[in-house]
């Protein structure tokens, strides 16, 4: 069992991703959010993680994906970055998923623009892919304000 | 490393920094005994802890200094420049082989041998020994009643120098030997001897006489042999023991280091104690459980104190950053060829540790800049008839929750012509621009970032190296620098900083629903409209709101619409609710939903993610455990473009917004000037506009001036300001024309104080490009414009002020008044 890694898998619009397990620090059902006006859209707001303020980012929105039903309540993946803690918005929390490290593949050349450098590859599962997000990628927001400004 | 080493590493370094400002006043007071011992008892402990340790190169430079020292106290040798210098390099060699030492454990491989063979040259210098010094020092401790004074002088001398039989029964001479012999001979004996002696309780040969019996062998302790020899009496002895017990406690164990860390988590906690007691108290106010309500009382009560007395052990005196500079400013002046003397006043004022360490470098740059470019050689200041010697001064104090920090020299002072110069050549001005501003925001120009990369050489005035940086830095920690000069007489730079970053007062607004905090230090006051009041209390500039507050317009900024949020009257009763707030040194009023409470809340920084938005300066949690927002006034303000006029008066702005807001409406008034001719002033040159009865015109001296607000305000009559100049007649006439008719004045904050002009009558507020420019006619105008499709004069305030005879004369007392009415 030497070839496998863990994975936090959540789901988005009927995709499947990880997150690597080592950096997920919980994961907690919808919490009371403050909404930060003039923000970049992806963040949906700052939560109270008792007693330590984290960023809420819009995991749908952050990889391009249709927004939400209206009226879905989002799960937070809280995941260490290296600016602390950040939450991660996804539809619905799936399984811890051990999977062979020989099933991994790249993403296709074919999968471009900003949403290429947030997906490390993909994990070919039985009768689906599992996309692996790099959370340092998906964290990055404060960067692409700078260039909208 | 060893629990040992580290706190002789700690003890030694505090030491050292103590020896450097130690060593600089002994230049200037080179008899001081006092200082030449405790500098000697300070290298002495240094060497003796490393001969313990191990560290023999250290040792040994170390040995080299005190060989030195020592000649200098026994009066063989002057000090003079050289063997200070000698001595602060042995200093800087020595903290050299403590920082090695902390980093490798190991003290270097350096032997220093040629500052130690310098040290041992300058201990040959067979200087005729200062007649000033020397003998001073010997006269000090000649004997009179010899063991008497020797006693009671070591008494009161903290140092470890022992009583022992010799010191007593030896001439005085001798006592230094024992004194620097470092041996501690039952340190107890000779303190309560002393005691004993210093209360009459035994005369000094008795005593003199049982330390013999102690120094023959006598095991007993000394109070024992002086009560079997029948010497003194039990009691005494116990009396005396008590008083050295409770002295012990006084001045013994009164302090306890405790590492940073440990101070910054207790800080944290009681920060997320403060929010549980925020939490606590909101659910206790639905309550009516008066047991749960006294108890939440008392743990409010509790926890507020806690968090100030936690607040403390994190504040530092200034001076803990300033005791490094009286060095800076010798080692600079000696390189630079200058005499300056440093002054420092308000070394005790507190700031937070996380402050001072911010502060620390901005202000080592401010001083630096102060030598190299402000104070002049010598004798380039004797032919500016200035005392040789320059002053450069450090002055801290509180003012309103702030700290503010001058550095002010005596030098030459800013020259605003070159500035404004080179602010062109480099495109950062306009040449518009230029012509407009006024010295005190051409000063302001040094802070621009392109204006730092300027060469030293080429600019005279030479300020202006890196200040960006300082203004950076400053900023960064919620500061403002200002900087005032005048030209011959020297520059002053003012920084204003807050004393804690972590846990401020802020007032709780609501914004469609959402609640911001607004820290109270940028809070001036509350206004409400209440429904009726509204369409009156808020008018239009062009389109634009704003609101008279006191006979002056405050421009209004509705929050919502700066934050795109949604409106919506959450009120109901159509009141409008204006925060008045300050930015920089501009007004203006924030339109909220609703006003909740004043509360103190912990801040919390954003995320990189939010770090790009300007608006908000951080994050808390409230009461309910929602978070709320920090609104940043300064990023609101500059949102709404309140202050873009600021930016550009000032200069503080980029090349960009610059060449942006050049072009940008500026709002004047206009009023009607001497001989029917329509002028025009800027609206923010002014603080406000009043009419004043005739009755209150007083004269003072030869200016006439007016009781408002509580102060005296000089009154200068435009009429005759902008006349030929025949001043004692105009002034003279000033009432002659004004007895009937209530006064306009203009009141306007000039060097720091309120100044008001009297005009004709005030026509009206326009806003307008006033692009077309013909130069001026007559002094006191800045040039002709066209306003309204009408010519209409922009006045030149300073230079009508300065003509009148109200510039720089302001008194110390008045220049605070203004700051006061300014606040």
């Amino acid at each position: 069992m030497a070839h496998t890694s863990q994975f936090c898998t959540f789901y988005l619009d009927s995709l499947l991703f990880g997150v690597d397990l080592q950096g997920v620090q919980e994961v907690i059902r919808n919490l009371d959010m403050t909404q930060v006006p003039l923000a970049p859209g992806v963040v949906r707001g700052l939560i109270n993680l008792r007693g330590q303020i984290v960023t809420a980012i819009d995991l749908r929105q952050r990889l391009g994906l249709t927004a939400p039903a209206a009226g879905a309540l989002p799960m937070n993946v809280v995941v260490r970055s290296e600016d602390g803690a950040v939450s991660l918005l996804v539809d619905e929390i799936g399984d811890v998923a051990e999977v062979d490290e020989a099933a991994f593949e790249r993403s296709p050349e074919t999968l471009t623009g900003p949403v290429r450098a947030m997906i490390l590859g993909v994990y070919k599962l039985d009768g689906r892919l599992l996309h692996v997000l790099d959370k340092e990628k998906a964290c990055q927001v404060g960067e692409t304000v700078a260039v909208a400004h | 490393m060893d629990e040992i080493v580290k706190d002789f590493l700690i003890e030694s370094n505090e030491n050292l920094d103590r020896l450097d400002q130690e060593l600089v006043k002994l230049e200037s007071e080179p008899s001081s005994k006092e200082l030449l011992a405790s500098i000697f008892r300070t290298i002495h402990t240094i060497k003796g802890s490393c001969g313990f340790l191990g560290f023999t190169r250290l040792e040994k430079v170390a040995h080299a200094g005190e060989s030195l020292l020592s000649r200098l106290r026994d009066g063989l040798l002057a000090l003079n420049e050289e063997v200070t210098s000698g001595l602060l390099a042995m200093v800087d060699a020595v903290r050299q082989m403590l920082a090695e030492i902390q980093s490798t454990a190991h003290d270097g491989e350096n032997d220093y041998t040629e500052l130690r063979e310098d040290l041992k040259r300058l201990q040959g210098i067979e200087g005729t020994p200062a007649e000033s010094a020397s003998p001073v020092a010997r006269d000090a401790v000649e004997p009179t009643v010899a063991p008497k004074h020797e006693t009671a002088s070591a008494m009161s001398d903290p140092s470890p120098v022992p009583i022992g039989a010799k010191a007593l029964a030896a001439p005085v001479k001798n006592t230094r030997a024992v004194g620097s012999d470092g041996k501690q001979r039952r340190p107890s004996a000779g303190k309560i001897g002393g005691l004993l002696v210093e209360r009459g309780s035994v005369t000094p040969e008795a005593l003199a006489l049982a330390l013999q019996e102690q120094e023959g062998g006598d095991q007993r302790r000394l109070g024992e042999i002086l009560v079997a020899l029948g010497l003194c009496k039990v009691e005494d002895i116990l009396g005396a023991q008590q008083i050295l017990e409770s002295r012990g406690r006084e001045s013994g164990v009164e302090t306890v280091r405790v590492g940073v860390n440990l101070l910054d988590r207790l800080m944290n906690l009681v920060g997320e104690l403060v929010l549980a007691r925020n939490q606590l108290l909101q659910f206790a106010s639905s309550t009516h459980d008066p047991g749960f309500l006294a108890v939440t009382q008392r743990m409010n009560l509790i926890a507020t104190e806690l968090q100030g007395e936690v607040m403390k052990t994190r504040m530092q005196p200034i001076g803990n950053v300033w005791n490094k500079f009286p060095r800076t400013v010798r080692d600079l002046s000696h390189s630079c060829g200058k005499e300056v003397r440093l002054e420092m006043e308000g070394q005790d004022t507190e700031l937070d540790r996380t402050i001072i360490e911010a502060i620390k470098d901005p202000l080592t740059h401010l001083v630096r800049n102060s030598m190299d470019h402000g104070i002049e050689v010598p004798e380039a200041r004797k032919r500016a008839g200035k005392d040789g010697m320059g002053v450069l001064k450090l002055r801290a104090f509180h003012e309103g929750g702030q700290v503010n920090i001058e550095i002010s020299d005596d030098g030459a002072g800013l020259n605003g012509e070159r500035i404004r110069q080179k602010a062109l050549d480099r495109g950062l001005i306009t040449p518009q621009q230029a012509a407009q501003m006024s010295d005190r925001d051409v000063f302001n120009l040094i802070f621009l970032p392109g204006f730092s990369t300027a060469d030293k050489i080429t600019n005279v005035s030479g300020r202006g190296v890196g200040m960006d940086v300082v203004k950076t830095n400053v900023e960064k920690i919620g500061g403002l620098v200002d900087v005032q000069s005048s030209p011959g007489r020297g520059t002053t730079v003012r920084v204003k900083i807050p004393l804690t970053l972590a846990i401020i007062p802020a007032l709780i607004v609501t914004c469609a629903g959402d609640r911001f905090a607004i820290p109270q230090v940028n809070l001036l006051e509350l206004v409400r409209l209440e429904s009726d009041e509204v369409e009156k209390g808020i008018e239009k500039v062009h389109g634009v709101p704003v609101h008279r507050l006191r006979g002056r317009l405050l421009p209004l900024v509705y929050l919502n619409r700066e934050l795109q949020l949604p409106e919506e009257d959450v009120t109901g009763d159509g009141a409008v609710n204006i925060v008045v707030l300050q930015a920089d040194e501009r007004q203006f009023g924030l339109i909220v939903d609703k006003i909740n409470d004043t509360e103190e809340i912990v801040v919390k920084p954003l995320r990189k993610q939010l770090k790009t938005l300007k608006t908000f300066a951080g994050s808390s949690i409230m009461g309910d455990g929602r978070v709320a927002l920090i609104l940043d006034v300064m990023g609101v303000a500059q949102r709404a473009n309140v202050i873009a006029e600021l930016r550009e008066d000032h200069g503080m702005g980029d090349k960009a917004s610059l060449a942006a807001t050049a072009a940008e409406k500026l709002r004047y008034l206009l009023f009607a000037g001497p001989g029917e001719s329509r002028m025009a002033v800027p609206l923010d040159t002014l603080a406000r506009l009043e009419e004043l009865p005739a009755s209150q015109v007083e004269r003072a001296g030869t200016h006439w001036v007016a009781q408002y607000r509580g102060q005296i305000l000089p009154l200068v009559n435009l009429e005759f300001a902008l006349q030929e100049r025949r001043r004692s007649r105009q002034q003279a006439k000033f009432m002659a024309n004004t007895a009937t008719a209530p006064l306009q004045v203009l009141v306007c904050h000039h060097e720091g104080r309120a100044v008001g002009l009297v005009v004709e009558k005030i026509l009206d507020i326009v806003e307008d490009a006033a692009e077309l420019k013909y130069p001026a006619s007559r002094p006191g105008v800045l040039y002709s414009t066209v306003i309204q499709e009408k010519v209409t004069e922009l006045i030149d305030i300073p230079a009508i002020l300065s003509s009148s005879g109200l510039s720089s004369t302001a008194s110390g007392t008045a220049v605070a008044n203004a700051a006061e009415a300014g606040s």
